[in-house]
């Protein structure tokens, strides 16, 4: 077993895991979009970001990547994680506004404004398709081609693949454009419509990690002023 | 070479062949070096080397030697040629001129005035290289012995001492007394990071396995920077040294040099200098009869500048697509086909011979508490020396730009200095005084990396230098982590809309917000210090931004959307040049009269104020 500290607790978990997992074995939520139980870890879409090391000695990794260590310190909901996984989402949006996944995580993490400049793209590049259809249908009929900006999927040459079967499993896996959200319209990135959660964390009570606004025990708001309700 | 051409079967051999190598040596250092490198290959020096050797055949003379060498330095001097004995060194040699340099130099012992260095700034002539104050202030350790040595001769290796160290960690030395040597040296790695190569050769030396890697990292993707290109096409045999006690040290018996394909020449050399050393089994199986076997191969790469970093060079050399992956577990772990594997700079590999000549005390006598020994810089810019400079670490940036360097050009006002490359950041006059030390570059903003160094005067927009190095880093992300393939875009963004005129008050914060962001969600080094050209302006030229932004204004007057070129109606004489030279044709105006620019039509080349002799063009 490896025993290391997740947000403030001793924890165990089997040789082998990531911290993605470990967190998920503890019952902490991350929010991730290139990953699947089913296929390999790739890390790329960087949302599931948890800070590892102790205070002004740490750094930002990327969970589903990163394993378990002996000894490690890791925060999963610290104020940096939760500013850089925002603008993370504020990103995605600006880039990638007809998914409802990114829609949905925007309103589940409390992105409630773009400040870039709107794109409308397709697809975010976080290689699920890939993973599937290498993985799972054993087909290998697809891939990265190009680097940097350039990047996008596409089959060996550019041609109509042999090696496709037709099955699917890339639509179905992606978070793209698998379920396409119906409510921003073209002017605007930001859809909310579904925002029916509290924001995930008070920045006041970075260290303590509760999420509960307003606090249901001190009944205070993020700004510390007593709940109205 | 018949004393060359036997495999050497032990270390005395060696030792034998070696002294005998260096009393010949001795007894006749009379040659001249000719600078065979890119610059002065440009200015001919292929045919100046072909018109000495012609002259000696001629003359029947055998005890003078050509050696044709690498980079020298003084690039913008070439073709460069040096005799010796006593250094002497002269620049822009031309054919007509081997002749005489033969006759009086060589033969009379005299010299040649007319092709001396002259200084641009005191106008004094010199003689010898060592009082060129381009070198004087240098200590060349590595570059100094390009010129020795004719890099496809191993005996100009051998004969100055080359391969004694591989050959003493072999035969004479535990694994753990190598390591402990490195150690002390100090020896930081010179390919970007810093880390000390001893602790990293330690850590692979403590995994077991039943095989083990080590690579030369010479992939050199900074734009600009060539220093390892240097080393490895003007002493490739320091390179091959460094492996092979880095791979006895380590326990790997597989060595690799991992090198660009756009250094045509680098490859050459190497692949001559790793079968010179085989024939000598100073490389392969059972070298010298110790019973260590170690071998060497090239990988070719296609010049992506992500390869350069570690996990992604090791899937480039696989044959996967050279993307970097999340570490731990760290390459010492988990490297080339699944081994522990090391990774080094070539730079840092040519220091390890030098560790073991001058001791590790010796050694780390040279540079700062915590950075020792030199560290070769590519001095670019507008500054009047340009070319290598190799110094010892924590010389202060003024020493290297003012002294060495010899100031800015055309006497202009010094404005900031790039260190670090791409992803380095721009230190301001302020810091002039700020030692080159890894710690002290990075508590700056900006970094040691790989030793760029480009020079900027007054005439250089620092909003425009973040943009150009977004650029380049924007096309070079291998494109796997979102936050840094849309990261660095995003930034460019909203750094074009400053450059255009379009950015609001809040553009500054925000910038430095994603900036923050792409720095700490990004998996590799490219995107955790793209931020570094964008934070390190803003840090010290903020007032730039803002002149931009609150003012739609660029102070040194490059962005293009914010200047405009107007003719001043007393000064304009109506001559036409620059109706005649506008591209766009922009100028309007009758002969003799003002004219007067269309600034709709207007692309601002600045064409029209090169060419006015009156200096009616007004930038605005
Ligand atoms: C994007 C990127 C590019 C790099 N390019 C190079 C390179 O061209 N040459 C090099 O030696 N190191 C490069 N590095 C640094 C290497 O990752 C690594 O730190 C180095 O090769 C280790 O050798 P050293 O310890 O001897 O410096 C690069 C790193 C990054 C993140
Ligand atoms: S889920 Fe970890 S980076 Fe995407």
């Amino acid at each position: 077993m490896i025993n290391f500290t997740l947000n403030g607790l001793d924890v165990a978990v089997e040789k082998g895991f990531t911290l993605l997992e470990a967190a998920k074995f503890y019952g902490i939520e991350l929010p991730t979009l290139c990953y699947n139980e089913a296929l390999s870890p790739y890390g790329a879409c960087r949302l599931c970001l948890v800070e590892v090391g102790i205070p002004g000695r740490s750094r930002l990794v990327s969970s589903c990547t990163y394993p378990a260590g002996e000894g490690l310190y890791v925060r999963t909901h610290s104020n940096r994680v939760i500013e850089t996984r925002k603008l993370l989402i504020e990103m995605y949006l600006a880039t990638c506004p007809g998914s409802k996944t990114i829609q949905d995580l925007a309103s589940k993490y409390h992105v409630t404004r773009v400040r870039f400049k709107q794109k409308h793209e397709e697809c975010i590049l976080c290689g699920l398709c890939i993973r599937m259809c290498r993985e799972q249908m054993q087909a290998k009929a697809i891939g990265f081609v190009e680097r940097g900006g350039f990047r996008r999927i596409s089959t060996p040459f550019e041609k109509k693949s042999e090696e496709c079967r037709l099955c699917g499993g890339c639509m179905y896996i992606c978070p793209a454009c698998q379920a396409r959200c119906q409510g921003p319209q073209e002017k605007s990135a930001v859809c909310n419509a579904c925002l029916n959660l509290s924001p995930p964390c008070l920045e006041r009570f970075d260290e303590m990690m509760c999420y509960m606004d307003p606090c249901v025990a001190c009944e205070q708001n993020s700004r510390g002023e007593k709940s109205e309700r | 070479m018949s004393f060359l051409q036997a495999r050497l079967r032990s270390p005395e051999q060696f030792a034998a062949m070696q002294q005998k190598l260096r009393l010949r040596r001795e007894s006749n250092e009379r040659y001249v070096a000719i600078c065979g490198d890119t610059g002065c290959a440009a200015w001919g020096s292929k045919n100046i080397r072909a018109v000495f050797q012609e002259k000696l055949d001629n003359l029947g003379v055998k005890e003078i030697a050509i050696r044709f060498t690498g980079c020298l330095g003084l690039c913008e001097y070439g073709p460069i040629v040096v005799v010796f004995p006593g250094e002497i060194f002269y620049q822009r040699v031309k054919e007509d001129d081997v002749e005489e340099i033969l006759r009086e130099t060589f033969l009379k012992g005299k010299v040649i005035q007319r092709l001396l260095y002259e200084d641009p700034l005191s106008d004094k002539k010199y003689v010898r290289a060592s009082e060129i104050p381009f070198y004087r202030g240098q200590k060349r350790l590595l570059l100094g012995k390009h010129w020795k040595i004719d890099p496809v001769r191993i005996e100009d290796y051998l004969a100055i001492g080359g391969y004694s160290a591989a050959v003493e960690a072999f035969s004479g030395l535990d694994r753990e007394q190598i390591i402990e040597e490195v150690k002390k040296s100090r020896l930081r790695g010179r390919g970007g990071a810093g880390f000390p190569a001893g602790l990293k050769w330690q850590e692979c030396y403590e995994t077991p396995a039943d095989k083990k890697y080590i690579i030369c990292n010479a992939d050199e993707g900074d734009p600009g920077a060539f220093m390892d290109r240097s080393i490895l096409e003007g002493n490739p045999h320091s390179i091959l040294e460094g492996l092979l006690v880095g791979g006895y040290a380590v326990g790997a018996e597989e060595g690799l040099i991992y090198v660009r394909a756009e250094y045509p020449t680098a490859v050459e050399k190497l692949k001559l200098a790793i079968s010179q050393a085989e024939e000598l089994g100073l490389l392969g199986d059972n070298i010298l009869d110790t019973g260590f076997h170690f071998k060497v191969s090239l990988s070719i790469g296609a010049g992506a500048f992500v390869c350069g970093e570690t996990s992604a060079l090791v899937a480039s050399v696989e044959g996967r697509v050279g993307e970097p992956r999340q570490k731990p577990p760290h390459l010492a772990e988990n490297g080339l086909w699944g081994k522990p594997t090391v990774i080094n700079n070539a730079e840092t590999l040519a220091n390890v011979p030098l560790i073991f000549r001058l001791g590790s005390e010796g050694y780390g006598r040279i540079g700062t508490e915590n950075s020792r020994g030199t560290k070769i810089f590519s001095l670019v810019g507008k500054v009047n020396n340009t070319g290598l400079v190799e110094v010892p670490l924590g010389m202060t940036l003024r020493e290297i730009i003012f002294d060495i360097g010899g100031g800015i050009k055309e006497g202009k006002k010094f404005k900031a200095v790039q260190t670090g490359g791409p992803s380095g950041g721009c230190l301001p006059e302020s810091l002039l005084d700020l030692p080159t030390d890894y710690e002290d570059l990075n508590a700056s903003g900006s970094m040691m990396g790989s030793g760029g160094m480009i020079v900027m005067d007054e005439d250089t927009c620092m909003v425009d230098v973040a943009r150009y190095f977004l650029r380049f880093l924007k096309d070079e992300s291998c494109g796997k982590c979102f936050s840094c393939r849309e990261g660095i875009g995003r930034m460019l963004e909203l750094i074009d809309d400053i450059c255009e005129g379009t950015g609001s008050p809040g553009h500054l914060e925000f910038l430095q917000e994603v900036a923050r962001a792409v720095k700490d969600s990004t998996m590799c080094g490219l995107g955790q210090t793209s931020v570094n050209p964008v934070l390190s302006t803003i840090r010290y030229f903020e007032d730039e931004y803002r002149a931009h932004i609150e003012e739609s204004r660029c102070p040194a007057g490059v962005c293009k959307d914010l200047i405009r070129f107007e003719i001043d109606k007393e000064l304009c004489n109506g001559c036409g040049a620059c109706l005649k030279s506008c591209p766009a044709e922009a100028i309007e105006g009758e002969r003799k009269k003002p004219h007067g620019i269309l600034d709709w039509k207007c692309t601002r080349c600045g064409i029209c104020l090169e060419t006015c002799a009156q200096g009616a063009v007004l930038k605005k």
